[in-house]
């Protein structure tokens, strides 16, 4: 009986019934071009060598799990510019505080959820209460927050011990634990949007924040909310980051581009820059995409110039080919 | 202005005490005073309607009553208790519940998701998808619609009535005690308004309280049980809709009869030579459409919401170009794939909204009216050729022309009145040197005065040997100044009506009917 009207349905509307993001066949084809160029340039090496291809999952982690963050309050129709230095002061705060002692290791972390929930806080509270514009709101925190973390640290500061590298470089038998942690997040945030009141209620206040208050409900906690969990997830993405580099300092999140990359990636993801539609796994594989994309090209020696302009490119072709297809859609 | 009539606001004798009640009710916007000083009781178990034109106050007064306005002054009474709302979420929580007339879904969600926004069935803030389903399902059946809408379908792929519908559905879902219907009927076609009949009286039934607005009057004489009249924002009168005809709430609207609201219908001597001419044309929102606009006409536009008005409007003036078919101009087949082409051909555009399509709100008068000089002129000949002050003299023109009441043309049009709003948005038409204009609803939400000047204006255009296409949902502006008038009906022409059509041959037209249909159907739904 369900093969029955399995086989009747057009490939196209088993597609559409089963809800895969576009995005993820800009993946495939990504996969499909690097795998291609890899048999041609160097017979297959890089997909076919174990190492590598996890590497491609690892490099996903730091800007996955800012990026999952980010597509919250963008689904908000808010955005958040401040995630770097987010990233950057729980970098530098968190090895700060540990200072290579695992006794440490819960203080610290403490410490930066506590500064996180604070400026995601403060974030959502001048937004929604004084009505400034999001992205004037979280560049003039970002900009502060820079200022206040290059006047205090000049370098690297502290250290981590050696058992909170676990994050960064530990596996659970063959998978890393980052990546196992990067999935949590995305699951997390996928059963947030799509199955808590939160998550309907964020879409609401995107899709129409009038609609949403006519409606009774109060728009500002909801947008709040979206700014603190921002902010926590950046705070998790300077966690990892500081594993891996045992040290934090003041310029690993803007070096990272976390802010303007989560943004990138949670449009190429398919996620709406104006609000109200949107997902947590299209951003993932917007996150998956860049990093194949610079694996395979590191791999074969490219120039990393051209990995940046293909970067561009990709953005603006994946933005434009939604467009067209909702344009369709409406026809 | 107030007639003798039989009063029903007086002292209520036996009668039960009013649900909800407001009392002198002001609210003032920049430049109107929306409001002033209103007082009306809504009693259980009735139907009360508030009729009054476009811009008598009445969306004003039911968005104050559900919260989401805040009155300058005045008092609210729930159950002879004094209440305030800060937030809509306090007058839904008190059992306020509103049917808006523009239409307040997601789109991109599903219709349960709507219905429920906000009071998701949920176990620690995680939603029970199976159980919304089901009881938006029960509310669906409940207005009975069931078989017509599933609950998990995105509300963009419902047709506009079918919106309106979860409209309804997601009002009556709160379980409240006062219900107000705001304009519910506008998208509905016969068999729907029925249904929505039969579930006012079930309500009505249960005790529960329905403020139905609607300027509709058969529609309101069916249903309510008690009128209240507003005009330009005052009270008039609450009357018992036993005791009173049609005509005189009519005339407590208007205060005036209606002939002399409208300039003169063209004369036949005056339509000159076919100007514009559309022969099959269609578009993803418009299917065959055949129209012929003579010079000195005014060719009214009839249809319900989402009937496809604004497309055509849109159409033909290139913002959504028609795909097939022919356009002609003067005999000569033009393109207008841009309204850049469109104004180049000599056509204008005064768009509905004129907050957003309309006018530049942060710019002065000056600079709104000669925008569409600017746009055909070379970008800098405004300042070479003794641009400076041949566009103040434009300016000066134009503002006596429309009779614009300014202080100085300096002034930004956001602080303007809706009706001097409007005559800029014309002046800057008037400026371009249009033979065609396009009206879509020219004269929405603004006061009596500027209407019948705006009336005038267009009446001298087509003197003055211009065709004018105008698009109106008020029938008596339709039929007040149209010399023809299409009906529109699902993207089609569904016909053609001669000046001074009756407004049950318009309606029967557009809900899909042929004129000569059964006039006792048409009757209950529309006037």
């Amino acid at each position: 009986m369900t093969t029955v009207t399995a086989t009747r349905r057009t490939f196209g509307q088993l597609l559409r019934s089963i809800q895969i993001p576009p995005v993820y066949f800009f993946l495939l084809a990504i996969f499909l071009v690097g795998g291609i160029l890899d048999l041609v340039f160097s017979d297959g090496q890089i997909f076919s060598n174990p190492a590598i291809r996890l590497n491609i999952l690892v490099r996903s982690v730091a800007l996955g799990i800012v990026a999952v963050g980010q597509t919250l309050v963008i689904i908000g129709a808010s955005i958040d510019l401040s995630v770097a230095y987010v990233v950057s002061i729980t970098a530098v705060m968190s090895s700060f505080v540990m200072q290579g002692d695992p006794n440490n290791i819960p203080m610290a972390i403490l410490v930066v959820v506590g500064i996180g929930i604070v400026i995601g806080l403060v974030n959502g509270l001048i937004i929604t209460k004084l009505h400034v514009n999001a992205f004037i709101t979280t560049l003039g925190t970002s900009l502060i927050l820079k200022g206040i973390i290059n006047a205090t640290f000049s370098n690297y500061s502290g250290s981590v011990p050696r058992s909170f590298e676990y994050f960064g470089y530990g596996r659970l038998g063959p998978i890393p634990v980052s990546v196992i942690i990067l999935l949590l997040v995305v699951v997390g945030g996928w059963f947030l949007l799509s199955r808590t009141k939160f998550g309907a209620h964020l879409y609401g206040v995107g899709g129409n924040a009038e609609v949403a208050r006519l409606s009774g409900l109060r728009t500002d906690r909801v947008l709040i909310g979206a700014h603190i969990l921002c902010s926590l997830t950046a705070v998790l993405t300077g966690l990892f980051i500081v594993s891996r580099l045992r040290s934090g300092a003041p310029w690993v999140g803007p070096d990272g581009f976390y802010d303007l990359e989560s943004i990138a990636t949670t449009v190429v993801g398919g996620t709406l820059l104006s609000g109200g539609k949107g997902g947590v796994w299209g951003t993932l594989a917007g996150v998956m995409i860049f990093s194949v994309l610079d694996t395979t090209f590191n791999q074969l020696g490219v120039n990393p110039y051209l990995t940046i302009v293909l970067r561009g490119a990709i953005i603006v072709l994946a933005v434009a080919s939604y467009t067209f297809r909702s344009k369709q859609e409406a026809a | 202005m107030t007639q003798e009539m039989p009063v029903a606001n007086a002292a209520p004798q036996a009668e039960k005490p009013p649900v909800l009640e407001v009392q002198n009710i002001t609210k003032r916007f920049p430049g109107v005073v929306a409001l002033d000083d209103v007082s009306v009781q809504f009693m259980p178990g009735e139907v009360h309607a508030v009729v009054g034109e476009n811009g008598a106050g009445k969306s004003t007064l039911m968005k104050i009553m559900v919260g989401a306005y805040v009155p300058d002054s005045g008092e609210i009474y729930l159950n002879g208790e004094k209440v305030s709302f800060a937030h809509p979420q306090e007058a839904l929580a008190k059992g306020i519940s509103i049917i808006y007339q523009e239409f307040n879904l997601l789109p991109e969600r599903t219709v349960a998701q709507n219905i429920f926004f906000g009071r998701e069935p949920s176990k620690l803030g995680v939603i029970d998808v199976r159980q919304m389903n089901k009881n938006a399902e029960a509310v669906l059946n409940e207005i009975g619609v069931g078989s017509m809408i599933t609950p998990t379908v995105l509300v963009s792929s419902l047709s506009v009535a079918e919106q309106q519908l979860v409209e309804i559905a997601k009002a009556i879902s709160f379980k409240a005690k006062v219900l107000i219907m705001d304009e519910p009927t506008a998208a509905l076609t016969l068999t729907e308004v029925r249904l929505l009949d039969d579930l006012v009286q079930r309500l009505k039934q249960r005790g529960m309280a329905i403020i139905f607005i609607s300027h509709r009057l058969n529609e309101v004489f069916e249903i309510a049980e008690k009128i209240t009249v507003l005009k330009d924002g005052k009270f008039i009168n609450t009357v018992r809709a036993s005791e009173v005809a049609p005509a005189d709430v009519v005339y407590l609207m208007v205060g005036r009869t209606l002939d002399h609201y409208f300039p003169p219908l063209g004369q036949p001597e005056e339509f000159g030579e076919v100007v514009l001419q559309v022969q099959g044309a269609s578009n993803d929102f418009l299917q065959d459409i055949n129209l012929e606009l003579r010079r000195g006409e005014v060719l009214g536009i009839a249809g319900l919401q989402g009937s496809g008005r604004t497309e055509l409007a849109q159409a033909l003036f290139g913002v959504t170009p028609f795909k097939t078919g022919s356009v002609t101009l003067y005999g000569k087949g033009i393109t207008m794939r841009t309204p850049a082409q469109a104004i180049k051909n000599l056509v204008g555009f005064v768009t509905e909204d004129r907050k957003t399509e309309g006018l530049c709100q942060m710019q002065p008068i000056r600079d709104n009216m000669l925008l569409t000089v600017r746009s055909i002129q070379f970008v800098f000949g405004a300042i070479l050729k003794d641009g400076i002050r041949k566009s103040r003299n434009l300016v000066s023109t134009l503002g006596k022309q429309v009779d614009v009441k300014t202080d100085s043309y300096d002034r930004e049009v956001q602080y303007l009145s809706g009706g001097n709003q409007q005559k800029v948005v014309l002046s800057k038409w008037l400026a371009s040197d249009a033979k065609v204009f396009i009206f879509d609803e020219p004269t929405r939400g603004i006061d009596v005065e500027s209407k019948a000047s705006i009336h005038d204006l267009i009446r001298n255009l087509t003197r003055n040997g211009t065709a004018v296409v105008m698009i109106s949902s008020e029938l008596p502006e339709i039929i007040g100044m149209s010399d023809r008038i299409l009906v529109m009906w699902e993207g089609r022409i569904a016909g053609e009506l001669p000046a001074n059509a009756s407004e049950t041959d318009i309606m029967l037209m557009a809900t899909g009917r042929t004129a000569n249909g059964s006039m006792e159907t048409a009757a209950a739904g529309m006037e």
